[in-house]
């Protein structure tokens, strides 16, 4: 399981737990969401400026 | 003179550094309580026998905003201290701050009960009126409470932006007097992806006036949030008719808001509530209009739009407006960096400069020649008179290129 995280606000999208209130439930894997899907909390970086966070 | 030349580092050390804003801080306060100081004043008015001109004090909200805020602004200048990097870490954390905000809600709700008592009432003698508040008072009244909510939103911004449930819940109430609780759905997740493009709609072109731009916003604004919400309740399998829909359940706080309020004062209440919800969330899109007047975001090979920088955002440092929007107006900082607390935004080299704070540059809206007049010349400057990377208003590009004797 991966972690990738928001390069403007540090927020971190972890495979393990998903953003239910997203729509992504835990377990959702990087790959499925789309490319279009912006931070949550700050709304300013997309999916693919997100950068892999260190296991 | 323009703020950009006088925001350079600070030399103190960060040991040193003292925020001279600190206690500055609660002015943002005043709209909150303003009413209150209002209604000391007619009454006092009313003591000393100048009962002619005392209803002028439930006009002092507008008055606030268009005649004090403008000429403090002009006298007490720009304001030009930046907190250095090292100071950054404690001046967010430091909780004094975020109480400050906090505090404007409960001023926020007792102001707007107020209201509708007085509103409601038919005998004032306690305040040295014969009867009750007449109309024009009235209406003066409800604008007063409108620049509570507009500026309430301003405040509603600020908590919406942040990570923490209790400041989340906090923006929304905040939202609620003005019917505007889905301006922190569209806020966060459509205008900070799309500022300064032609898809925004809270992002004003240039050559369109304030009165094309306020629909525009207003309905723009309305149909983006629900699209965000029904897209997000989509991919949780739902549709958008849930009190899980924030939109939906903002709207319903505002129902249950005026609802409980006209209950419990009549429904003569009810004109001036929406009186004061229409005028308080124009007085927010007058804002979002100047904003970003006329700024482009230029589009990357790939096809996206390049990156939001410092200078797709209009700046004002001056310090009057500075307290009382929380740092609003140091705009590209808070592009940059949506979710930094309003105590720690900078002012930033080579951002657009306003030639006067938000508060002056708001009346300045509903007057579009002169509007124009004082903006269209320092868009084109910001872009060398390179019409080709101004936001057009599409139905009058023909117009604005012909008379810059450009093409394309």
């Amino acid at each position: 399981m991966a972690a990738y995280e928001c390069p403007v606000c540090n927020y971190v999208y972890d495979e393990a737990t998903g953003a239910p209130r997203e729509g992504f439930p835990a377990g959702t894997a990087w790959a499925a969401v789309p490319d279009d899907w912006c931070c949550p909390d700050c709304g300013v970086r997309e999916k693919i400026d997100f950068e892999p966070k260190g296991t | 003179m323009t703020t950009r030349d006088i925001d350079r580092p600070q030399p103190a050390a960060a040991q040193q550094w003292r925020d001279r804003k600190r206690y500055l801080w609660l002015l943002g306060l005043v709209p909150p309580t303003a009413i209150f100081v209002a209604t000391a004043l007619v009454w006092a008015f009313g003591q000393l026998g100048w009962s002619a001109v005392a209803p002028v004090w439930w006009w002092i909200g507008p008055l606030l905003v268009y005649v004090i805020l403008p000429i403090l602004d002009r006298f007490f200048g720009p304001d030009g201290q930046n907190p250095p990097d090292e100071v950054m870490e404690r001046l967010a954390a430091d909780r004094y701050y975020r109480y400050c905000t906090y505090a404007y809600i409960p001023f926020q709700i007792l102001s707007l009960v107020f209201a509708c008592y007085l509103w409601s009432a038919q005998e004032l003698g306690w305040l040295g009126l014969d009867g009750g508040l007449g109309l024009v008072s009235k209406i003066g009244l409800a604008i007063s409470i409108g620049v509570m909510g507009g500026v309430g939103i301003n405040t509603a911004h600020e908590l919406g932006h942040k990570k923490e449930q209790l400041e989340r819940r906090l923006s929304r109430i905040a939202l609620a007097q003005t019917f505007y609780g889905h301006f922190y759905i569209e806020h966060n997740r459509g205008h900070h992806v799309r500022v300064s493009t032609p898809e925004d709609p809270a992002s004003a072109r240039f050559g369109e006036s304030f009165w094309s731009f306020l629909p525009r916003s207003v309905w723009g604004g309305l149909k983006s949030s629900w699209h965000l919400e029904k897209t997000r309740l989509e991919r949780l399998g739902k549709g958008p008719w849930t009190f899980r829909n924030d939109v939906l359940s903002a709207w319903l706080l505002s129902v249950a808001l005026f609802t409980v309020l006209v209950v419990v004062f009549g429904p003569a209440v009810l004109p001036f509530l929406i009186i004061q919800a229409v005028y308080g969330f124009s007085l927010l899109e007058s804002v979002n209009y100047l904003e970003h007047y006329g700024l482009l975001r230029r589009r990357t090979e790939s096809g996206r739009y390049e990156r939001c920088t410092p200078e797709h955002s209009w700046n004002s440092d001056h310090i009057v407006t500075n307290i009382f929007l929380y740092h609003l107006q140091r705009h590209s900082d808070h592009h940059a960096n949506p979710t930094r607390r309003y105590q720690t935004l900078r002012s930033m080299d080579g951002a657009p400069n306003l030639p006067s704070g938000y508060a002056s540059m708001v009346g300045l809206t509903y007057f579009p020649p002169l509007w124009r007049k004082v903006m269209d010349h320092r868009v084109l400057d910001h872009y060398d008179g390179d019409l080709s990377r101004v936001n057009i208003q599409p139905s009058k590009r023909e117009k604005i290129l012909a008379r810059y004797g450009q093409t394309g």
